[in-house]
This record gives C-alpha cells, sequence and structure tokens, in this order.
C-alpha cells in the first residue's frame, strides 16, 4: 500500500519543510518516499503544494500522484485547500487551517475574501474534516512559526500517517534548530 | 552505500562528486540552481565551485578544466544553453580530455522560464549525447555513467533533467566516501593540433564526430537505461515510448494493469536505433508520450520509414498528445486510457464529484514581497514620470514581476540583458518617448554592460536604471560580482557598478535609496531631463536577506479607508480585514514605503510606531 500525502498552502507558508519532516519520519520507519516541491517563481506568494509518497520497498514509481488519489490534505490555507481537493480520494482527510490568506489581487478587487465560504464549502464536501484555528494556537503558544508543527500535529493524530506523534517529536529535534525545540514539541502536542 | 533522502538536483551534485568532480561552474536558474549550491555545501575543499558571470563564462571556464584533464561540470537553465552556445558549438569539434557533464535544467510549464525550448535538440545539433534521467536515483547514478562515456569519447555530453526530476526528493541509494572515485588532473599539455580550432580541424573533427555517434547509437541500444519492455497484455500490439519523469508518470498508470510494450528512451541523442526498432518490429501501433518537444516520436517516424515498418507513430505530431505545458498522472492516464480503448471505468477517474457550487477561488500571482526594494523603484520612477511618453523596458529577474497591478511599470521583458538595448531600438523609432531601461544587478553583470556601452557608442538617448539589491534573489540568492562574495568562501573586492558605467562613458551616474521616496522621485526628475545615456543605481538590499523591522502600524482613527495605500502600491503586506485596511503583520517588514504614500499620514514605522 502507498501512503498518498499532499500539503498545500501559500508560498512563505512553511510547506516544505514540513514534507521534509514527515519525510524523515517514514524513512526512520524504514519506508521509501518520494516527494514532489513547488520551488520556483511561485514560492512568492503562490499557490505551492508538495506532493508526498510513503510505501515499503520500491513499490512508488514517481513522486506524484492524480486527482482522486490523496489519503490526506493538509492545507495551511482554506481557498488552496478547495483548489487542490479533486485530488482526495473517497473518504480521505483533510486537515485544514483557518487563516486566510488574501491575495493582492483580492485587496485591488476590494473584495472581502475571508476564507469563511471556503470552509463552509469544504464541510459540505469532506467526511473527515479538521478545521484548525492556527492562528489562536500559535498566539497561545507564543510564536507565529508554530503553524506548521501544529498542523503536522493534528494530521499525525488523524492516524492516516504511519508513524506517532513521539516519532514525529524525534525527528523534528534532529532537525531544528535547539532554540526552537520545546516551541515545535509543544505544538506537535498540541490537542484541538 | 547507504540511504538518503535527497532532492533531484542534490543528487545530480553529489552523483557528480562521487565521480571525481574537480571543477564546476555555472550560472544560476531554476530549475538547474541547487546542483551547484550542492557542491559547494558538500565541497572538502578539493572542488573548485564558481558562479560565473554567465553561461558563456561558465561554459568556457569549463571547457578550460576539462582540456587539463579535470572532471568537469557546468550547470545551467535551458535558455542559459542559448547564451552558452557560441563556445559549446565549437567546443563539440575540439572535444575534451577530462570528462565534461553539461547539466541543462529543461522547465516543461513552463513553471519559471521564457521559454519551453527543448534541450534534446541543442544535443543533435550540437551533435552531443545527451542523458535524461526519469528519477532521483537514476539521476544519481546516471550523472556518473555519463562523466565515463564522456572521458571515454573525449567528447563533452549533456546530463538533461526536468524541473520534476530536479525538484523531486526521494530516499536514495548514495554511495559512501570510500567508494567515490579519483581524479588526478594531469594539467593543460600543449598540442595546437588539438586544442586550435581551424577549418581543417573542424572537417576531420566532423567526420570523427558523425562516425563516434552512429558506433554511440548502437552502444545505445545496449545500454541499461534504454529498456524495451514486452507486453504483459497477451496478444498486445500496441505499444508507449516515453521518457523522464513521463515514463514514471506512465508506470504509474500501468501500475496492476496488463501493459502493452514499453520503451523507455534515456538517451534521446544519439537516438538508439537498434533498440528502437526491436520494440517497434511487431507493434501496430504506438503512443508517444513526451514532454516538451515530439522528439522521440519523430525519431520513431524516422525509424519506421528507413526500415519500413508499418507501425502507426501517434503522439504530439498526430494531435493526439497535447503539444504544450507539462505532463501530469491525470494526463498521462488520460492519453492512454484512450490509446488503449480503456472505459471511463478503467481510467479511474477520481470518485469525488467535482465542482458543483465550488466557490471562486482567489488568483494567485507571484508578487514582489512586502518590503521589497523594487517596489519603492518603480514606484519613485512611476511618480517622477507621471504624463510624461514613457517605455519602461523590463528584464528578468525578481523586478519583472514591476509589470503587475498596480505598479504596471513593465512595458517589455525579452531574455536577460535584452531590456537596455530594447530601450535604444524603441527610441530610435520613437525619439519623443522616454526610454527607460530596468535591470537588476546580477543581470546587469551578466548581460547588460555590453548594452550600456552600445548605448553609449552610439549616442542614445535613455536612462538605465540598475536595481541593486546586492544579491540575485530571483534564482534564490546567489552571490555576483557585486557582492564580494565567492562560491569557494572569499570575501573578495566588489565589482562597483558606479565604476563600471563611468568608465564605459556615461555622463550621470547617480546612485540612491529607493526607500526615501522624495529623494528618489528627484533624482529621477533631474537625471530624466538630461540627454544623452545616463544611470540611476536604486541601492537597497533585497527584503528576505534583511532582518524585518517592526511592522507599520495603522491608525485606525487617522485613517480614512481611501485605499491609496493598496492602490498604488499593491504590497502584499497591506490588506483587507472586516471591511478596513489593516497590516499583515506576519508579512510586513518595516520597510516605510507605505507611510510615504499615505494622504493623512495615517500609517507609522519604526520609532514613531511605538
Ligand atoms: C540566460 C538566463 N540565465 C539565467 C536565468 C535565470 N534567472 C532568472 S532571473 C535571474 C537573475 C535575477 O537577478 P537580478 O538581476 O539581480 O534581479 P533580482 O531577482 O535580484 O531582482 C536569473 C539568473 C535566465 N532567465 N536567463
Ligand atoms: S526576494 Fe527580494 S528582490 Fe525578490 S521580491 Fe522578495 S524582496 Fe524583492
Ligand atoms: S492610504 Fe492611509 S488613509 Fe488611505 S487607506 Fe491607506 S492607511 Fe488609510
Amino acid at each position: 500500500m502507498i501512503n498518498n500525502i499532499l500539503l498545500c498552502g501559500v508560498g512563505g507558508q512553511g510547506t516544505v519543510l514540513t514534507s521534509k519532516l514527515v519525510a524523515a519520519c517514514a524513512m526512520e520507519k524504514g519506508f521509501s518516499v518520494m516527494s514532489a516541491e513547488t520551488i520556483g517563481m511561485a514560492q512568492k506568494g503562490g499557490s505551492v503544494f508538495s506532493f508526498l509518497r510513503i510505501a515499503e520497498g520500491e513499490q512508488i514509481c514517481t513522486p506524484m500522484f492524480g486527482t482522486g488519489m490523496a489519503d490526506i490534505i493538509i492545507a495551511f490555507e482554506p481557498a488552496e485547500a478547495v483548489r487542490m481537493l479533486s485530488y482526495l480520494r473517497k473518504d480521505g482527510t483533510v486537515i485544514v487551517n483557518s487563516r486566510p490568506v488574501m491575495p493582492v489581487t483580492a485587496a485591488l478587487k476590494a473584495s472581502d475574501y475571508n476564507g469563511k465560504e471556503m470552509l463552509d464549502y469544504l464541510s459540505t464536501k469532506v467526511g473527515n474534516l479538521t478545521v484548525v484555528d492556527g492562528d489562536r494556537i500559535c498566539r497561545e503558544l507564543g510564536s507565529p512559526r508554530a503553524l506548521n508543527m501544529i498542523l503536522l500535529g493534528v494530521a499525525v493524530k488523524s492516524g492516516v500517517l504511519p508513524f506517532t506523534t513521539d516519532d514525529a517529536v524525534e525527528a523534528m529535534k534532529r532537525s531544528v534548530k535547539p532554540q526552537f525545540i520545546e516551541l515545535n514539541e509543544k505544538a506537535l502536542r498540541y490537542e484541538v | 552505500m547507504h540511504k538518503e533522502f535527497l532532492m533531484g538536483n542534490a543528487a545530480i551534485a553529489r552523483g557528480a562528486i562521487a565521480a571525481g568532480l574537480n571543477l564546476i561552474c555555472g550560472y544560476p536558474g531554476t530549475p538547474s540552481t541547487e546542483v551547484l549550491e550542492t557542491t559547494a555545501k558538500n565541497n572538502d575543499g578539493t572542488i573548485y565551485v564558481e558562479w560565473s558571470v554567465n553561461e558563456k563564462a561558465a561554459m568556457e571556464v569549463g571547457a578550460g578544466a576539462a582540456y587539463s584533464g579535470a572532471r568537469t561540470m557546468v550547470t545551467m537553465k535551458q535558455v542559459g544553453l542559448n547564451v552558452a552556445s557560441d563556445p559549446l558549438m565549437s567546443l563539440e569539434y575540439i572535444g575534451v580530455k577530462g570528462g565534461m557533464v553539461i547539466m541543462v535544467a529543461d522547465d516543461p510549464g513552463p513553471i519559471s522560464s521564457q521559454t519551453e525550448q527543448d534541450t534534446r535538440h541543442f544535443a543533435s545539433f550540437s551533435k552531443l549525447p545527451c542523458f535524461d534521467p526519469s528519477t532521483v536515483q537514476e539521476a544519481y547514478d546516471m550523472i556518473q555513467e555519463a562523466f565515463e562515456f564522456s572521458e571515454k569519447y573525449h567528447t563533452p555530453v549533456f546530463f538533461r533533467p526536468t524541473t520534476r526530476v530536479c525538484h523531486a526528493y526521494a530516499s536514495i541509494d548514495v554511495k559512501d566516501k570510500e567508494e567515490y572515485k579519483e581524479n588526478k588532473p594531469e594539467g593543460f599539455i600543449k598540442d595546437s593540433s588539438r586544442w586550435v580550432i581551424f577549418p581543417r580541424l573542424s572537417y576531420n573533427a566532423h567526420m570523427n564526430i558523425e562516425e563516434r555517434n552512429a558506433e554511440l547509437s548502437d552502444i545505445f541500444s545496449g545500454y541499461g537505461r534504454n529498456a524495451v519492455i514486452p507486453a504483459t497484455a497477451a496478444g498486445c500490439r500496441k505499444g508507449i515510448a516515453s521518457h523522464g519523469i513521463s515514463w514514471t508518470y506512465v508506470r504509474e498508470v500501468l501500475r496492476g494493469k496488463e501493459a502493452p510494450a514499453l520503451f523507455k528512451v534515456s538517451t534521446p541523442f544519439p537516438f538508439p536505433e537498434k533498440a528502437a526498432v526491436n520494440f517497434l518490429k511487431d507493434l501496430d501501433e504506438v503512443l508517444c508520450i513526451e514532454e516538451l518537444d515530439p522528439v522521440i516520436e519523430r525519431e520513431l517516424v524516422y525509424v519506421c520509414g528507413k526500415y519500413h515498418l508499418n507501425t502507426r507513430i501517434i503522439g504530439k505530431l498526430t494531435g493526439h498528445v497535447k503539444t504544450a505545458g507539462e505532463n501530469t498522472c491525470d494526463s498521462v492516464r488520460g492519453d492512454i486510457g484512450f490509446f488503449m480503448g480503456w472505459g471511463l471505468q478503467d481510467a479511474e477517474l477520481p470518485d469525488i464529484e467535482l465542482p458543483d457550487a465550488q466557490p471562486e477561488l482567489p488568483v494567485r500571482p507571484p508578487v514582489l514581497c512586502a518590503g521589497c526594494p523594487h517596489r519603492a523603484s518603480f514606484y519613485a520612477v512611476k511618480q517622477a514620470m507621471k504624463g510624461q511618453k514613457t517605455i519602461f523596458c523590463g528584464d528578468i529577474g525578481c523586478y519583472t514581476l514591476g509589470n503587475a497591478m498596480p505598479l504596471d511599470m513593465v512595458d517589455t521583458c525579452l531574455c536577460m540583458g535584452a531590456g537596455v538595448n530594447i530601450a535604444q531600438g524603441v527610441g530610435r523609432i520613437d525619439p519623443d518617448t522616454k526610454c527607460f531601461a530596468f535591470v537588476g544587478d546580477s543581470t546587469f553583470f551578466a548581460s547588460a554592460i555590453t548594452g550600456a556601452v552600445n548605448a553609449v557608442y552610439n549616442q542614445a538617448d535613455m536612462t538605465l536604471i540598475v536595481l541593486d539589491n546586492s544579491t540575485t534573489a530571483m534564482t534564490g540568492h546567489q552571490p555576483h560580482p557585486g557582492t564580494g562574495r565567492t562560491m569557494m568562501g572569499q570575501v573578495v573586492d566588489k565589482v562597483n557598478i558606479e565604476a563600471v558605467l563611468r568608465g564605459v562613458g556615461l555622463t550621470a551616474v547617480e546612485t540612491v535609496d529607493p526607500l526615501q521616496l522624495d529623494k528618489a522621485v528627484d533624482t529621477v526628475k533631474r537625471v530624466a531631463a538630461e540627454k544623452g545615456v545616463k544611470a540611476i543605481i536604486f541601492r537597497s538590499p533585497c527584503a528576505v536577506l534583511i532582518k524585518p523591522d517592526k511592522p507599520a502600524v495603522i491608525d485606525p482613527d487617522k485613517c480614512i479607508q481611501c485605499r491609496k495605500c493598496i492602490n498604488s502600491l499593491g504590497c502584499p503586506g497591506i490588506i483587507i480585514s472586516d471591511g478596513s485596511v489593516t497590516i499583515d503583520n506576519s508579512l510586513c517588514s518595516g520597510c516605510g514605503l507605505c507611510t510615504q504614500v499615505c494622504p493623512v499620514g495615517a500609517i507609522s514605522c519604526g520609532k514613531e510606531a511605538e
């Protein structure tokens, strides 16, 4: 069986880092991993994604997968979850951060994009949906940099990924600067 | 051997190091950049690593090293090869002593490029062997084989991954240090009959090249990475030919299914003709799944003609596969489904019903960062030239994003360094237009200096604006001659842009900080009014490289909600929240530009804001 994971968000939100951590956890457990990232121009405020695939042995032949195949979508922004929703398999899980990121195009049109419409739509379409108030939790933890670990923590607890919160904490400790370990551990273990 | 999780580009670098790399040089460009950066990061001090000033310089530095017996790699993106094509086309005849791999990354989509050109054509045009990897592991292994081929045949070879291989990650097997090959270059040995190009030499070399390539075509037919796989579906007389990342999509779509015959082409040039005949001989119909141009498809049509095979070849040339853009698992699933005559069921269309009543999604074109000094520079020139007839010739870099609304300050953009010359051309035909050319600092050194000389020599009337943010920002912040840092970790004298411009004869050369808006606007007004070729250097560091200041604060009692800040600057750090104009603290870097634009002084920054 191949585990297909899709991370999406807006350039600068830290999806790439999160996908690397997921990969590290999976490799630690002896799985093979492939992933594909958006790198380049789109990172400047554009829509970005990471495709990640985890499996035993040599089953994975490509880092990408098609629509209807993601077991889980971890979305850093509500509209980006909707944009990538066609990739979700039937009965798949969606973890979404509720804070919208307003693009300049929307501000110029004086539109009041606030993500609510997107969350409403997701709740009608997705059975396994967890909306995370990342902004509030970040404030509670005292740092806006904790968002990716909060979302990853929720995703791990959903049981779709092939490793535990403890595994994620261990892998995190090996990959971040010492001064961020405490914050990240709290974020990973946060109970939503 | 051990396992590591590596990016494709990192795997290429690590593979090259394992193959005994002595020298690597290149010019940054997505998606190729990380190859050189990874080499620098893993350099034990035995490899010479250089960001050259442009691709032509890189190709020539690389050639010199390879003449001297070094294992050499030159890296660039596909359009970079256009710049390096002059040395390339002659180097083909001269050849090399040490193995030389020209690593050129193509970008189907295109995702971060001006063109969708296909380097496989450059390989056949320059008659140089070409390797086209399809996975991260294959990239790691194949780059080492590419060095062997290059050295054995005394010729540079191409290594041509595409974006989805360059930027894919995978857990792969990599060699331990003890398994690395070591290459000790013997140095340059004088021999003018070998290293000096003359018509006579070229004639002889041309003969030899054609002979060698015929031989290589045979050898490549037996090369393990060019695979012919018989059909697993009983009695199936169909086949699919593919390459690169598309090959992995084909495998993904066929997973667990009865498959037609398959042909994987990893060396598009010289084409493995015998392997192709072997693949085609019992087939009625072959589908070619390629990205960029139908290179394999044309070769197969040619092979069918040459060997009188009655196989129908379909793909881009027959309108069965879309001609532009990248392939995806979905597009390949559709192409194969149609080709195999699968019903919708077999094509495994997604289960979820979409997109009924999907809300309208915000569009997110890439934008200049909050706090980007380029925004201030564009705004200053726009204010200064208001009401006058102008043209703003842009160039390639982050500042190309100055084209977006509301700045709308890029009227042309063609290729690196073109803006300064296009401005002159427009001025010749339209003499009452004030002609401006905007160029980034890295682009200036790469290819705008000759344009400035051209303007001075030919008595043009124009203003050159150099946007000096002390880095090559667009491609991920590489150093360049103006930064005073090299990839060998040295701190060296900076090449001074003002001195270069004065040296070639510009009379007015002024430098100003664009974030001091009034001063910047005055400078532009004054300098642009002069005759001749003049330059303004807007100097302020890229916002990503400096520690952000405290975010700006909007005083809600003063703000009249006029939205001038949003509508004139388009900064992503200024948003509308619950109907009012607000600063997004997670993005704002406190550059202070908006405080100078607000008509009622409602925005404050730094000390005042506290
Ligand atoms: C011939 C060629 N080589 C490389 C590139 C890739 N590339 C895109 S922008 C850029 C340089 C941008 O640096 P700079 O001019 O300093 O502008 P900045 O991005 O810092 O604003 C490069 C090298 C290209 N487009 N064309
Ligand atoms: S990376 Fe630097 S130069 Fe590029 S848009 Fe951002 S601030 Fe501007
Ligand atoms: S320009 Fe000043 S007054 Fe107008 S919306 Fe912006 S902050 Fe408010």
